[in-house]
């Protein structure tokens, strides 16, 4: 039991830090914002090179992983600097293709992801009706219940050799490469309260990839991996918040002396602190067991905290944060948006607390597993 | 990143799961705060110390195993998830003792550490006085020197256990005109049934003597009862309230075995949506408090001090303490009215529990002086007006 970073994944932090700190983030979110992906993909193949998508593929399809721990560590510093684009959706399709009986899948789509040159998005049951930024992604998954919201564009397309469509289905959609140029300010689009969030409907058409109950429990397992994504990422825009909201009110003064000085802000500060200080375990220790419920925890401690920071981050700032200028306005948004994101805070809580299936989790080492354990109990 | 235990480890938890299994009293003693119940809790220490469970982290020449800090902390799971009592000698075991091993001579920690392991000196924290709170250094109570050591004469108060313990340790001024004042004061140890000493207990919210005043007129101390040296006290007493904020004083075991009983309640009492997330969220920051202590441990072996983040813990544990219990009121309706002791079965030992956890912000260093320490320290935030 050693339950800290290792020097690796510190030093990994670092050099993703420092790539980002270096590359002009909160522009590129501006401008993918604005419907111009250019910059936002430029940053993405940078980050691709530090091997960040890579440690969701696997080996054997020119991956490193699949590492949730990295990748948690990843995605704190994607958090901290804003960095926009369906960054859990790419990790998502990633885990979604990797499960058993999709080696096809996996050889044709994975080592993209994995370089960076793939940029993908995915909308799967439990994670909300929207795909993330299908007007700037090079492939859009989809998987919901069959035959339904799409039609088979061209049935020799099915690629696995059981794929065959029944009503009620699990089914695992792709849709075609998107004609280039991209389309932007799609009509698709719908506006989130986070400007560099593109939200839209899943497109129509497309390939069917597969169906049955092993895509239905891959996207079972590709939403632990979403949440675990989303949860560190949240964490990191909580710790963007708080670092700069602490630098603010130590130069910001009233009254003749720092604001930062008053109690009053003192204490909503430590608050803070304390909310994503106990969030970050809980996120590593779900990327350690990768348990359902630990992930499910992991996502409501640090969306919350991330999210009450950002309260405190506004009020702190007062009305220079209140606006789309400053780049506060970044982190303040993508705060409220994943709360929501893969899963509302009730939905994760019910996870933690077992579903209405007659078992109940409750957060104590099994009686008869005495190596250590998740959240998983009873 | 390894939440899995070593093999010795794991057969360390087995045994201890073993033992409590086989000991635990099938029915739960009375309560600490009582004269009856305070004896039948000495009795357990003495059941639990007889095979050197009682106090597991300390070196096995004074009655514990030599255990180090995740072994302590698979105890402590254990301990509470069989539903074990409380413990009386909790002041002594994780404030005391630890200043003893930091600070004391040898020849203190022989003739001090074993009795109390066994629950036969039961210690009592006299730290608080009128007026002081939080404030340790405006301490007013004195240790005036006389032949072979010391005479005591002041008042403490909110002293924790008092009521019904044998010895006290407490910080007393002992040189009144230094130009700061945390300097002049020396940590002692004194009998609380010496002549001189008057006990006070004090009813708690519920009416039970948990702590009590101590009115002091001129109780002899001999030499060999001052921790450390005479006028450093304040530097004794610093790393004894490290401690009581941080890792000892609240396990994450009792945490997680209270989560876990009022999930079940919640379960019981057919999943009532009203109550769902804050029961969920008592089992989210069980967990959480669970693995960031994991995380203190790790750094802790790494060879890294335990320093300001143990006001992070104490500020987390004592809400998280009080959300949990109001819960459980919340969730058993109208019987969350009811005192302690009229329910029964997995309805019982809530009110009780609420009326403990209500104290939390309020010792150890109010929460508020928490918040300040986390600022400054932690954050960086400049010092402000108070």
């Amino acid at each position: 039991m050693r339950f800290l970073l290792d020097d690796e994944q510190s030093d990994f932090a670092r050099s993703l830090d420092a790539l980002l700190t270096a590359a002009d983030t909160p522009a590129a979110v501006r401008s993918w914002s604005a419907g111009d992906p250019a910059a936002g993909r430029a940053l993405w193949s940078r980050i691709a090179d530090l091997g960040v998508f890579a440690l969701a593929v696997p080996e054997e399809y020119e991956g490193l992983g699949p590492r949730p721990v990295e990748l948690a560590v990843a995605f704190v510093e994607l958090g901290r600097h804003a960095v926009p684009g369906p960054l859990v959706e790419t990790v998502t399709s990633a885990s979604l293709l990797t499960g058993p009986g999709l080696a096809n899948l996996a050889k044709r789509f994975l080592p993209g992801v994995a370089s960076g040159e793939t940029v993908a998005t995915v909308a799967l049951p439990g994670g909300g009706p929207y795909v993330l930024d299908g007007d700037a992604a090079d492939v859009e998954f989809v998987v919901g219940e069959g035959p339904g919201a799409v039609a088979v564009s061209d049935a020799d397309a099915v690629s696995d050799a059981d794929a065959v469509s029944e009503a009620g289905a699990v089914e695992l959609w792709v849709s075609a490469p998107m004609a280039s140029p991209r389309v932007r300010h799609s009509p698709r689009v719908r506006r989130s309260i986070d400007p560099a969030r593109r939200l839209a409907l899943p497109r129509a058409g497309g390939e069917l990839l597969g169906t049955g109950p092993r895509i239905a429990a891959g996207a079972a397992d590709a939403l632990r991996w979403a949440r675990l994504a989303t949860a560190a990422q949240a964490l990191g825009v909580g710790l963007a918040l708080l670092d700069r909201t602490v630098a603010y009110v130590k130069q910001r003064s009233q009254f003749g002396v720092p604001v930062g000085s008053f109690q009053a802000v003192r204490h909503r500060l430590a608050d803070a602190k304390i909310a994503l200080e106990f969030a970050r375990p809980l996120v590593f220790g779900a990327a350690v067991s990768m348990d359902p419920a630990d992930v499910a925890a992991a996502k409501v401690a640090a969306c919350e905290a991330a999210y009450a920071t950002a309260r405190t981050a506004l009020q702190l700032h007062g009305a220079i944060g209140y606006t789309a200028e400053y780049d506060l306005s970044l982190w303040l948004t993508k705060a409220r948006a994943l709360r929501s994101a893969w899963g509302s805070p009730g939905e994760c809580r019910a996870e933690v607390l077992g579903h209405g299936d007659g078992f109940g989790r409750l957060p104590r080492v099994p009686r008869d597993d005495l190596s250590g354990g998740g959240l998983r109990c009873s | 990143m390894d939440l899995t235990h070593s093999p010795a480890d794991q057969a360390f938890r087995a045994e201890a799961r073993a033992w409590l299994d086989a000991h635990v009293p099938a029915r739960p003693l009375p309560s600490l705060e009582t004269a009856e119940g305070f004896a039948a809790h000495r009795g357990w220490e003495a059941e639990l110390a007889a095979d050197h469970w009682s106090v597991v982290s300390w070196p096995a020449a004074y009655g514990g195993r030599d255990c180090g800090l995740v072994r302590w902390l698979l105890f402590e799971e254990e301990y509470y998830a069989a539903g074990a009592p409380g413990r009386v000698g909790q002041n002594g075991v994780s404030l005391l003792a630890p200043t003893l091993f930091d600070h004391g001579t040898e020849e203190q920690r022989a003739r001090i550490l074993p009795p109390m392991a066994r629950g036969e000196v039961v210690w009592a924290q006299a730290w608080s006085e009128p007026e002081a709170g939080s404030d340790l250094a405006s301490l007013r109570s004195r240790a005036v020197r006389t032949d072979g050591g010391w005479l005591l004469s002041g008042q403490k108060t909110w002293s924790s256990r008092a009521a019904f313990a044998d010895r006290a340790f407490g910080l007393f001024r002992s040189e009144p005109d230094t130009p700061k004042p945390h300097q002049g004061l020396t940590y002692l140890m004194f009998d609380l049934r010496a002549p001189g000493v008057t006990v006070r207990p004090i009813g708690r919210l519920d009416g039970k003597p948990a702590f009590a005043e101590l009115f002091l007129d001129e109780v002899f101390v001999p030499d060999e009862d001052v921790i450390g040296e005479p006028g450093r006290g304040w530097r004794v007493a610093m790393s004894t309230a490290g401690n009581e904020r941080g890792l000892t004083l609240r396990s994450p075991g009792r945490f997680l075995a209270s989560a876990g009983r009022l999930a079940a309640l919640w379960h019981e009492r057919g999943r009532d949506p009203f109550t769902r997330d804050r029961v969920a969220d008592a089992v989210i920051g069980a967990r959480a408090y669970q693995l960031f202590t994991y995380a203190a441990a790790s750094r802790f072996l790494d060879g890294e001090a335990l320093g300001p983040e143990s006001s992070l813990n104490k500020v987390f544990w004592s809400e998280y303490d009080i959300a949990l219990h109001e819960t459980a009121l919340d969730l058993l309706g109208v019987d969350g009215e009811l005192a302690d002791g009229e329910l029964a079965g997995a309805d019982r030992g809530w009110a009780e529990g609420y009326v403990f956890s209500l104290a939390g912000p309020i010792y150890a260093g109010t929460n508020e002086i928490q918040r300040d320490i986390i600022a400054e320290r932690l954050l960086g935030l400049p010092k402000g007006r108070r």
